[in-house]
């Protein structure tokens, strides 16, 4: 999933300065799963900015509304007959999501009430941690499922690199060497052979470097 | 009036100092001895999240509190309620409801 993290509510405040009529908008996707951005999230930070506005003499009117998913213009649509009405939207969503409802309505403020994270895992309650960079070429078939460019701290692709010391990556002592891990799992699974099947250099041509990437399916129009 | 604490969520706390409250008391079972297992320590934690966010917007964190007792300690119930409007009867009213004093209300609480 996407994951995020609430922005301080100062800021969101401070966004929210010049507004007395806004939405707040949440996401049923990915941040109502790791809890920033769901229908709950959505009534406890409008109660929070009514709250603050309110004593601080400047009432605010919100409108609370949480779709099924901002990333998707079928979702964003019902928006659009009420959307006008409001001076701004304060979105809960991701970055995409926020973006994109921009995008859809070219007179509305849109104003992030999250900041948003990484391609994650829920690894216990509470807890998310990075999985995945996106990097456009795959090779997890390869590194028994544990991904090089993720999670070590250089995404470097041929095997730990001379900071990993037992285990543990340079980086922080709470991280644990990404490369270790690769070669421990393909031992576990009799898969040492893989490692010499890695490709000589990584392709980076299918990641960020060429700016933001499109993925076009013919068949899927 | 909600048959366990584990059914409060954030949202419920601050929308009673939206409808105007100027203290909430949280009274859950002794921790440990939950019917539904967790449902107070749950409840512990959505408090202090309260707690947290009433203290960054003015409100004032010491607004809420939350309380474990049995349901057989009605004394201690009492002590404790006591307690609780003494401390808010000395913070006295919520910036809420000095606002909505001093001047009529523009937006209607949703």
């Amino acid at each position: 999933m996407i994951t995020g993290t609430p922005k301080p509510i100062d800021e969101v405040l401070s966004m929210i300065e010049a507004y007395n009529k806004i939405i707040v908008a949440g996401c049923y996707g990915c941040v109502t799963v790791c809890r920033v951005g769901g229908d709950k999230e959505v009534q406890v930070l409008s109660s929070t900015l009514r709250l603050a506005r309110e004593a601080a003499g400047r009432p605010v009117e919100i409108k609370e509304v949480c779709l099924e998913r901002q990333c998707d213009p079928e979702y964003l649509e019902p928006m659009r007959p009420y959307i006008e009405d409001y001076q701004a939207v304060v979105s809960i969503a991701c970055g995409a999501g926020i973006q994109f409802m921009a995008e859809k309505f070219a007179k509305t403020p849109l104003l992030p009430g999250i900041n948003t994270g990484f391609l994650g895992v829920t690894e216990r309650q509470g807890e998310w941690a990075e999985r995945c960079q996106g990097c456009g070429d795959c090779v997890l078939h390869l590194t028994g499922g544990i991904c090089p460019v993720t999670r070590c701290a250089k995404s470097i692709f041929h095997g730990p690199c001379g900071g990993s010391v037992g285990g543990i990556c340079e980086v922080d002592k709470e991280i644990k060497c990404g490369w270790q891990m690769i070669i421990d799992r393909l031992k576990s699974l009799d898969q040492m052979d893989n490692y010499g099947k890695l490709k000589p250099y990584k392709g980076w041509d299918a990641s960020r470097d060429g700016g933001p990437r499109r993925i076009i399916r013919e068949d899927m129009k | 009036m909600l048959p366990c604490t584990g059914r409060i969520d954030e949202s419920l706390l601050l929308k009673s100092f939206e409808n105007g409250a100027d203290g909430v008391m949280v009274v859950g079972c002794l921790e440990g001895d939950c019917h539904y297992v967790n449902g107070n320590i749950r409840a512990r934690a959505r408090v202090q999240r309260v707690y947290e966010i009433l203290g960054q917007i003015a409100i004032g964190p010491e607004r809420v509190r939350m309380y474990n007792l049995s349901a057989g300690e009605g004394a201690k119930f009492a002590a404790f309620t006591t307690e609780f409007y003494q401390k808010i009867k000395e913070l006295g009213p919520s910036p809420i409801t000095i606002a909505r004093q001093s001047k009529p209300r523009e937006v209607p609480v949703s």
